[in-house]
């Protein structure tokens, strides 16, 4: 490309071979860009408009008349407020677990494991393994191991770590847990990805350059994998806040630790307030992408390489 | 942190180092002793055991056996943070996240250096980099990569100094001008030097004294002139220069040279230049010493002559020309003259007579590969 500078007739055979080719590109994106529209766009717009609504004049249950009422989102944002702030408390324990848990295990398997690539493949795909479970199964299986006279917690008893009537489901404890748990993966791949790209001959240099290990991962590898850092806390911090199965009473949770996916699924399906769990997920929505605005902004990703 | 900077180079002395790696041996028993503030060069080809030997005095790889001491000091187990040396890596290594000047800096911080920005750019300038202490290392050119790779290692005035083949991506311009920067610096900071090569002129160019590595250890060891004047080994022979390699075995001797006779013709060597003085030896003569003739020279005591052989290929190189002469019998015989108008005019195919004086002529320890018995 950068030779078609020098050559006025070349200029122009790259002009219309860009022509074409972007003709091309259209025409794979078309797809997606349908696909975006049909499932993404136009439920979202639903959604709003059925945020706005107002409960029916004639007073029939579940019944919503168009306007443009705001009161549904000064309503969800008081009413709901404990378990607004609960979801973002959850989000953030459970993504800075996983983190912490992840980031070793990702850079076992993406430094440590490198001179040995087919256990480092092996190892990839134990990480990835309890996909091949239903989420929803893997987590009544942490009920049952965590539950009140469960051998786990019967053994803790036995050497008295854990008190005789103390229980673990149901607490804030155990959610977030099955949060860290379920979504460790999608914070382990993305870190694994960035820290097996690492130039191991920087973190040579920096020791070479008097860093200790503690002053070589502060200052040149954590700095190198901060991409991945990033995509692996957004894509457990976002659909964290939005769960609604961990922390369900069905399953690890109880009444006291609802967040706001069990809101919207109890006014959604139960009490038929349309405006108000539509108007909730919007505030979700909101909230998410201004805390991942300055997140980005803060971390400064667009300063990296 | 490291134990001990010093504003002057140190000694640096390997004992009795092995570095077994699964599968094979890099180094092999190796000893060696570097005097402070000198310009070392450990030449060799490419899996000779250098860079290892390199990475062992950095404390990148620890010896399977043997110690390495630093200004007397044992710092065989120190990590390579604690170690007053720094490296300048073949890759550079500059760290991509950060500008040139925090890259430069990056040494003086650790070692919570007083004003290391300032320290910093006085290296950048060292090295005629200042302009660029903002930019980010990918926007440098391979060349100014280099300087800051070295001005990133000098700005710590480490003990000792060690170069990774650090020219090996520049083009032949710029090789030979930080050849020039790289040895003018050294004097003025007064450091010791370990710089590992491939490239036997650089290593002769830049260095006090050059060690000769292969397969491990240390083939011979010395300034380079003698180097060049007396290899003692086939490979160094071949490997530093070129050289034409006589093999026979000892027929005459007197009180000061001994002869071989190679397909008729009696090659003399000084006894004081040959390494072995019975029994099956190699000797040889560099390419320029070697002259050829169109007639038969008178032979003489103190004069090798060899031939009747016919010329196979001319070889124009600017300063000289290159003479490929088959002498039946014997082989080829590589002969330079220089284009200064005073050797024949030959076309190819002509009958030729090379000679060349005793006392030019080398013994060797060993036979070139292929001639072992």
């Amino acid at each position: 490309m950068a030779f078609a500078a020098f050559s006025p007739s070349a200029a122009k055979a790259t002009g219309s071979q860009a022509k074409s080719s972007s003709r091309v590109v259209l025409a794979l994106l078309l797809p997606g860009m349908l696909y975006l529209g049909m499932f993404f766009l136009i439920p979202l717009v639903s959604l709003i408009i059925t945020s706005l609504e107002t409960p029916s004049a004639t007073g029939a249950f579940g019944m919503y008349d168009y306007a443009f009422d705001v009161s549904s989102y000064i309503d969800v944002t008081t009413r709901y407020l404990p378990q607004i702030l609960r979801s973002f408390g959850y989000a953030f324990l459970a993504t800075f677990f996983a983190l912490v848990i992840s980031y070793p295990l990702a850079y076992f398997i993406g430094v440590r494991l490198r001179p040995r690539p087919l256990i480092q493949k092996l190892t990839l795909t134990l990480v990835i393994a309890p996909f091949f479970i239903s989420f929803l199964l893997r987590t009544i299986a942490w009920k049952q191991l965590l539950s009140d006279d469960s051998a786990v917690l019967n053994f803790l008893r036995s050497i008295h770590l854990w008190g005789e009537h103390q229980y673990f489901l149901g607490t804030p404890a155990a959610v977030v847990w099955g949060l860290t748990y379920n979504f460790i993966p999608f914070m382990t791949l993305p870190l694994y990805t960035s820290l097996e790209r690492l130039d191991l001959r920087l973190l040579e240099a920096a020791s070479d350059l008097y860093a200790n290990p503690l002053a070589t991962f502060r200052k040149v590898t954590l700095p190198l994998t901060l991409p991945g850092v990033i995509s692996g806390t957004l894509l457990t911090f976002i659909p964290i806040t939005g769960d609604y199965v961990n922390a369900s009473r069905d399953f690890l949770g109880s009444s006291k630790t609802s967040m706001i996916g069990n809101m919207v699924e109890a006014d959604f399906l139960q009490n038929a307030d349309y405006p108000a769990a539509s108007a909730l997920s919007a505030v979700l929505m909101a909230v998410i992408l201004v805390l991942v605005g300055v997140y980005v902004k803060r971390t400064g990703t667009e300063d990296l390489l | 942190m490291a134990k001990e900077f010093v504003a002057a180079g140190a000694d640096l002395e390997l004992k009795g180092i092995r570095k077994e790696f699964p599968g094979f041996t890099a180094i092999e028993n190796l000893d060696l002793h570097i005097p402070a503030g000198e310009f070392f060069a450990l030449l060799g080809p490419s899996g000779c055991g250098k860079t290892t030997t390199l990475r062992i005095v950095a404390g990148l790889e620890e010896p399977t056996s043997g110690q390495v001491l630093i200004g007397g000091q044992d710092v065989t187990f120190d990590k390579p943070h604690e170690r007053p040396v720094n490296t300048v890596f073949q890759s550079y290594a500059l760290f991509p996240h950060m500008t040139i000047l925090e890259n430069v800096a990056f040494g003086l911080r650790r070692r919570k250096t007083e004003e290391p920005l300032k320290k910093a750019m006085d290296a950048l300038n060292l090295v005629e980099l200042g302009h660029v202490a903002e930019r980010r290392p990918q926007q440098l050119s391979g060349g100014q990569q280099q300087r800051v790779a070295l001005a990133r290692a000098l700005v710590n005035r480490p003990s000792l100094l060690l170069l990774d083949e650090p020219l090996g991506a520049l083009d032949l311009k710029l090789r030979r001008q930080m050849q020039i920067e790289l040895k003018a610096i050294q004097m003025e900071v007064g450091l010791t030097f370990l710089h590992v090569t491939h490239d036997q002129e650089e290593a002769m160019d830049m260095a006090d004294t050059v060690a000769v590595m292969n397969k491990g250890q240390i083939e011979q060891m010395g300034a380079p002139e003698s180097l060049y004047e007396r290899p003692k080994t086939a490979f160094v022979a071949k490997f530093l220069g070129q050289s034409n390699l006589f093999v026979g075995t000892v027929a005459d001797s007197s009180a000061n040279s001994l002869s071989i006779e190679v397909a008729g013709n009696k090659i003399s060597v000084p006894k004081d230049r040959a390494e072995k003085h019975s029994g099956k030896i190699a000797i040889g003569v560099r390419p320029e010493k070697a002259e050829f003739h169109r007639t038969a020279p008178k032979p003489s005591a103190n004069l090798n002559v060899l031939g009747p052989g016919e010329i196979k290929d001319i070889r124009f190189t600017g300063v000289s020309n290159q003479y490929l002469i088959d002498i039946p019998n014997v082989g080829n015989v590589i002969v330079f003259a220089q284009n200064v108008g005073v050797s024949p005019v030959v076309e190819l195919g002509e009958k030729v007579w090379v000679s060349f004086k005793v006392e030019h002529a080398f013994g060797l320890q060993d036979l070139p590969s292929g001639n072992e018995d």
